[in-house]
């Protein structure tokens, strides 16, 4: 089976943001970025079937230069080839224009599945899986929780996780876009033997042509949505430091629980 | 950032592998690692697990069934390995790095097939033993003798402080096959288990608790010919090829536990409050954190610097005698400044300065003592060598 993984490269998400002087975006510069955390669960699923159905992992990521470190750990981790889309003309576009440009590249693959998280740890639109589903004309799933590979290969038993606790378990026919949720597996550690082959790895650079694409239907120029602002938001008001021993503290607080807060 | 470039001996291979070896730390060896401290060992299967991750082949041809890498993925595994707090634990995982090179480089196909694969695969445990009770630092004056038998070698003799000792598979000894002094040395590769072969109890130390320290007995052990390494009476030089990327690690050991200790004290006195306010607010402490980083900036630099050049293949026998001695000796003054900031709470085993303090003591004396060291150098100096 030969599935392709969508990752975004992120902002560390321990790291400290600062807002960028243009106000549109963060300050880049010195920040520690790494692959979006629900992406690694997607990529370790797609390596435990392509392992199990004897595949292969196409790992496909839309972003700038830095963006090949993340490519580079996840042929490391056993991807076996990448496609980065790290043309100018795709950079700054919406989830529409990203991914429009994503269901490009995934079409010339031929891949039998795509697999991706279910949202970015950054800007957190949780919809360009939806997009790639709609582009390609695949069936899709979204906060995907458990996922099995049915018998033949032409179907899969999805998992998800739906408002209150309860669960859907359905089957969607293949080619489809998986988008899972962090926790669904353990990911692997990079084995150095894998990091030093990973070296030796392709990485593609196809250009909007390349695709099939024009300009104006990617990056900034294909968006509908244009970025204003981004701010941290003003610090709010009314908390109260607890005073007193522990105990105290823990009466006060069930008190104020109860009565203020009214949640207990 | 800048410009102007400046020299940058780690990059984003590097990155991924301090990534791997820091998560191997943080989630398979640190929930673990006071308890094997408290035991006196770490589990063999930590040997396997690390392989599997290709921690134990860096450095290693693929052929030899290692995974390659420059000198500065190894520094970068040994700083992240470093980063368990442990340092019997890192010298322990890592004694295949004395026990294997000179198989590596003068080893024939047959010997690296059965003493060296198996080894960074994780299934055997390998350890190298040189010095003896009767002679550490003057290696040319052992006396652990080999006399030829037919195709094999009878040994006889002792070794004392040999890391992984009790439980080596297999030991890459020095023995006098030949006259007195430097000329009559051979390696020899001993395996457990052979006739005549045996160890003493885990000997018990001041520092490195997790390592396991042995002597060895040689008692008319028959070891075959087939297990020389390199010709005979060649040892002495292959003994001494070793010492360069074995004292490099110690350097690198020195550093990083150097570091962990001046991160502690860090934020031990950021937290710590006396006389009403933090610890890190009395110049006294503030004045001695900037010395101990200083000291740990200025060792580890030079330590790159050293390794830079010697993964350029020039000689550095003189700077890595200085890095060494060097490091050491900063280990030693911030891992006690360290138990210092902590006061009383350095002193008990709960907190790691304790155990970091303790460690660092072995530094300028395993791989060449300091002395030793400083007589490299003085004799690079005065351009001895060539008399």
């Amino acid at each position: 089976m030969r599935i392709a993984v969508c990752i975004k490269q992120v902002p560390d998400t321990e790291a400290r943001l600062r807002v960028r002087k243009d106000g549109l975006w963060v300050e880049e510069e010195d920040l520690p970025f790494v692959i979006n955390e629900s992406d690694n669960y997607a990529l370790e699923e797609a390596l435990t079937i392509a392992e199990k159905t004897a595949g292969e992992v196409v790992v496909v990521s839309l972003g700038p230069e830095r963006v090949k470190d993340a490519l580079r750990k996840a042929l490391a981790l056993g991807a076996s080839r990448a496609v980065h889309l790290a043309e100018e003309a795709f950079q700054g576009g919406d989830a529409l224009a990203t991914g429009r440009a994503l269901a490009a590249a995934i079409a010339g693959q031929e891949v039998d599945l795509v697999l991706t998280g279910s949202q970015s740890d950054d800007v957190g639109y949780g919809a360009t899986g939806s997009v790639i589903a709609g582009h390609l004309g695949w069936p899709h799933a979204w906060l995907v929780m458990g996922l099995e590979i049915e018998e033949g290969g032409t179907s899969a038993r999805v998992t998800r996780e739906m408002e209150s606790g309860m669960n859907e378990i359905f089957r969607l026919q293949l080619p489809a876009v998986i988008e899972v949720q962090a926790g669904i597996n353990h990911p692997r550690y990079a084995s150095l033997k894998g990091i030093m082959a990973a070296k030796r790895k392709p990485i593609e650079r196809p250009s909007p042509a390349d695709l099939g694409l024009e300009a104006s239907q990617i990056g900034a120029a294909g968006s509908r949505l244009e970025v204003l602002e981004v701010a941290f938001p003003d610090s709010g008001e009314g908390a109260e430091m607890l005073e007193g021993d522990a105990a105290t503290m823990a009466r006060t607080l069930v008190e104020k629980l109860q009565r203020e807060a009214r949640v207990l | 950032m800048s410009g102007e470039t400046y020299q940058r001996y780690f990059g984003s291979q590097h990155r991924l592998v301090r990534e791997t070896v820091r998560s191997f730390v943080r989630d398979e060896i640190l929930p673990h690692v006071d308890a094997w401290e408290e035991a006196g060992s770490f589990p063999r299967r930590l040997y396997r697990r690390a392989a599997e991750l290709g921690i134990l082949g860096v450095g290693y041809p693929e052929t030899c069934g290692g995974v390659g890498g420059d000198v500065f993925t190894g520094i970068a595994v040994a700083e992240e390995l470093t980063g368990s707090g442990s340092g019997g634990l890192v010298a322990g995982l890592g004694s295949h790095h004395i026990a294997l090179p000179p198989i590596v480089r003068h080893g024939s196909d047959e010997q690296k097939r059965r003493f060296v694969a198996p080894v960074l695969a994780g299934e055997r445990i390998a350890a190298l033993a040189v010095t003896e009770p009767d002679a550490g630092s003057d290696v040319a004056g052992l006396r652990t003798t080999a006399v030829r038998d037919g195709e094999a070698y009878v040994v006889n003799g002792s070794k004392s402080f040999i890391t992984s000792g009790c439980r080596a598979d297999q030991v890459t000894v020095a023995v006098r096959t030949g006259g007195p002094g430097a000329a009559g040395i051979s390696l020899l590769v001993v395996e457990a288990g052979t006739p005549g072969y045996s160890t003493s109890p885990p000997m018990k130390k001041m520092g490195w608790w997790a390592s396991d320290t042995a002597q060895l007995f040689f008692d008319d052990c028959r070891v075959p010919v087939a297990n020389r390494i390199g010709p005979e009476n060649a040892g002495f030089k292959l003994l001494m090829e070793n010492f360069q990327s074995e004292r490099l690690q110690m350097v690198v050991i020195a550093n990083a536990t150097a570091r962990l200790a001046l991160d502690e004290a860090l934020r031990y006195a950021a937290e710590r409050r006396a006389f009403g306010r933090p610890l890190a607010d009395f110049q006294v402490i503030r004045h001695r954190l900037a010395d101990m980083a200083t000291e740990v900036t200025i060792s580890r630099e030079f330590a790159y610097r050293v390794a830079a050049k010697i993964q350029a293949g020039v000689d550095q026998v003189m700077e890595v005698s200085m890095a060494k001695s060097f490091a050491a000796a900063v280990c030693e003054r911030v891992t006690h400044a360290a138990v210092q900031i902590f006061g009383g709470y350095g002193y008990v085993r709960e907190y790691p300065v304790e155990r970091l303090f303790r460690d660092g003591r072995i530094l300028s004396i395993g791989g060449g003592t300091s002395e030793i060291m400083k007589e490299i150098i003085a004799k690079r100096l005065l351009a001895e060598d060539e008399k």
